[in-house]
């Protein structure tokens, strides 16, 4: 059915954004085979994000493991230090198409913000990001950067004051000002035709990924990993894998605290199918359906939902979902900054995280790509404090 | 014929406006929310919405988020606001119907959550989040417990979506006055003739007409262009910041304001 993924997906959000979803699903189809769009699109990527990001293989690390070959897709080598500005890219083209002037996001870590203000400077946007108090107290730096770049930030108290209470103030204000005014939605979230729109936007990761793999090693690698919170960057690096039986594919969601706690992100591992959003998905919830907050040292991964396609490929097996805690991507962060000299984000640090954990088992021939979605600048203040406080071994 | 239809259908025969409150369970409190019920329906309402509090709720301004979490904290879950409804049913002299976000009804199943509901003595369904081309199951459970649906038009529904949710609410078709999120406005939209005119023309069931609405005069305005109002934000800060008597007194003087008030409507049917 037109619009989900297996059972998952949809438009479950209020009457008033049908029009404006149908608008935009209509506008995306034209553009998504327009020669010129698709040009435009690709230039931005290649002279102002700086692709294609390297695949570097990171050698000290893997002899250290003694297993697995491990190579870094280096999204967190993107201009603005994530992968989030290749969606943004693509949507703000859309937006200044559709004739809309004034750009509203939500951000949790504040990544997506950035690359959304950023868009918005290049392109002469209004701008205005929705971010939770709490989450923009830990991440300053970023709430710095989007106000510079000319963004209005907007502070969320409600709820849990992260990203899902951002999200849903985002909706808010869509629905407010739908006329003049585009959602530019983060992940691979939110009622269709976002989780397909950003996917698409996303997917030239893993289309790089691959071309790379065949370049410089002559093959297809045997195993993928990337983190999960909405599920972005995942489904970037992963759609051009979907076809080869032979690639595993990981994704890492966030275990918190841990998986017996009830202070964790992992929404695939723990949660059951309901609607938050704007579409059905695994999510985090209580018998009542009252969604509940989500827990995780990494505030881009902090978010009780997921894509509706990792939803699909989890109930179809075709991608493992596990988890990694707190305190082990902490302890990836660390590793990877001491024998690479790379700053992970603590999101991408997940990832990582199950990485380092399979690698040892692994032959010495399997090539293991670690998706690197963004770099860790954003999360020192956290990652010094947290390690004074778990004495994590360096 | 669901029995809020008849309802409605047979007041805009007699030339009435229907007046439609909707209140919180559970805010300011569980214990208030019986007498907030009983109050409303003696004030003349015509059926009154009892909104099951929910964490996210999309379609809600800054009042019925408050309550809404404000409900929570208070304890009002699924069966405590099945008990509340069920205790006080009998007694109301409306009918009482069910707002509730998609999730809530989804993680019971809507099967179970719509028998229970109308068990409880509910006699009507309106899911906010909820299209009417996503409606198959929902609307399936509904007509099976014997709840009338009632599914959102906004000012951005093109005729044919119009025609759509008119064809599958069996209730009342609730036309959204405006762009944006619950919560009373100074002013009526300008616009608002226009929309409920392309309303009308699409859409034969009874017309509700909410979101912006808190004083008897937009209600008379509004109504003037529909047939009937609903009233929520105004009702719900004026229970929470002066109570639930004062509150009642709005709904009482909104509801007067409203041609075929319940006197009328009252003899007419002795």
């Amino acid at each position: 059915m037109r619009g989900y993924f297996g059972p998952y997906g949809g438009q479950f959000v209020p009457e008033t954004v049908m029009a404006a979803l149908a608008e935009l699903e209509a506008a995306y189809e034209r553009y998504r085979e327009d020669p010129t769009f698709q040009a435009e699109l690709e230039q931005l990527y290649r002279d102002y994000a700086g692709r294609p990001t390297p695949l570097y293989h990171a050698r000290r690390l893997s002899r250290e493991l003694g297993g697995a070959q491990i190579y870094l897709k280096r999204e967190d080598l993107n201009h603005t230090g994530a992968h989030k500005l290749n969606n943004t890219l693509g949507q703000i083209l859309l937006a200044t198409r559709m004739g809309k002037r004034r750009i509203i996001a939500e951000t949790g870590a504040g990544q997506h913000g950035v690359a959304t203000a950023t868009v918005a400077a290049l392109f002469g946007c209004r701008c205005v990001i929705y971010m939770g108090a709490k989450d923009m107290a830990r991440q300053a730096p970023n709430v710095a950067r989007m106000r510079l770049l000319g963004a209005e930030v907007r502070p969320v108290y409600s709820g849990s004051q992260t990203l899902k209470d951002a999200t849903s103030e985002a909706i808010r204000d869509w629905v407010t000002n739908v006329d003049d005014t585009y959602y530019l939605i983060g992940s691979v979230v939110g009622p269709h035709p976002y989780p397909t729109i950003v996917r698409d936007f996303q997917a030239v990761i893993g289309r790089e990924t691959l071309a790379q793999c065949q370049a410089q090693l002559g093959r297809l690698p045997d195993s993928i990993y990337a983190c999960v919170g909405g599920g972005s960057n995942a489904m970037g690096i992963f759609t051009a894998f979907l076809g080869e039986p032979t690639v595993k594919l990981v994704g890492v969601e966030a275990a918190g605290r841990g998986l017996e706690t009830n202070a964790h992100a992992a929404t695939l591992a723990k949660g059951r199918p309901g609607v938050l959003h704007g579409a059905l998905s695994y999510l985090l919830c209580d018998e009542d359906g009252q969604i509940q907050e989500a827990h995780s040292i990494s505030a881009g991964l902090d978010y009780p939902g997921v894509g509706p396609e990792h939803s699909w490929l989890k109930d179809q097996g075709r991608v493992e979902y596990t988890t990694a805690t707190d305190e082990e991507a902490l302890a990836a962060f660390h590793r990877l900054t001491r024998t690479e000299g790379i700053l992970p984000a603590l999101e991408s640090a997940h990832a990582l995280a199950a990485a380092l954990r399979d690698a040892p088992r692994l032959p010495q021939d399997h090539i293991m790509v670690v998706n690197l979605s963004g770099r860790g600048d954003k999360d020192l203040e956290i990652v010094l404090k947290t390690t004074a406080e778990l004495a994590t071994p360096l | 014929m669901n029995r809020v239809r008849a309802h409605l259908e047979d007041l805009r025969r007699r030339g009435g406006k229907a007046f439609i409150p909707f209140i919180m369970a559970g805010y300011p409190s569980l214990a208030a929310t019986p007498a907030f019920l009983e109050g409303l329906a003696e004030a003349g309402a015509d059926a009154i919405e009892l909104g099951l509090p929910f964490s996210d709720p999309l379609a809600d301004g800054p009042v019925n988020q408050t309550a809404s979490y404000t409900a929570l904290q208070n304890g009002a879950t699924v069966d405590r606001v099945l008990a509340v409804a069920a205790a006080v049913a009998p007694r109301l002299s409306c009918p009482l119907l069910l707002f509730t976000y998609l999730n809530p009804l989804l993680q019971r199943g809507p099967r179970r959550l719509l028998a229970e509901a109308a068990a409880a003595g509910f006699a009507g369904l309106i899911v906010p989040d909820l299209p009417p081309e996503a409606a198959e199951e929902i609307r399936a459970a509904a007509a099976a417990a014997g709840l009338g649906m009632s599914f959102l038009v906004a000012p951005t529904s093109p005729p044919e979506r119009i025609r759509r949710a008119a064809e599958a609410s069996s209730a009342f078709l609730y036309a959204v006055s405006l762009r944006g999120v619950t919560g009373a406005r100074e002013s009526l939209p300008p616009d608002l003739p226009e929309f409920l005119a392309r309303v009308r023309a699409n859409a034969d069931c009874p017309v509700m007409v909410g979101f912006g609405i808190g004083t008897p005069a937009q209600a008379r305005a509004a109504a003037e262009l529909a047939d009937g109002v609903i009233v929520g934000s105004a009702l719900v800060r004026l229970a929470g910041e002066e109570g639930v008597e004062a509150a009642c007194r709005l709904a009482w003087e909104i509801r007067s304001v409203l041609p075929a008030g319940p006197a009328e409507i009252r003899q007419a049917e002795e």
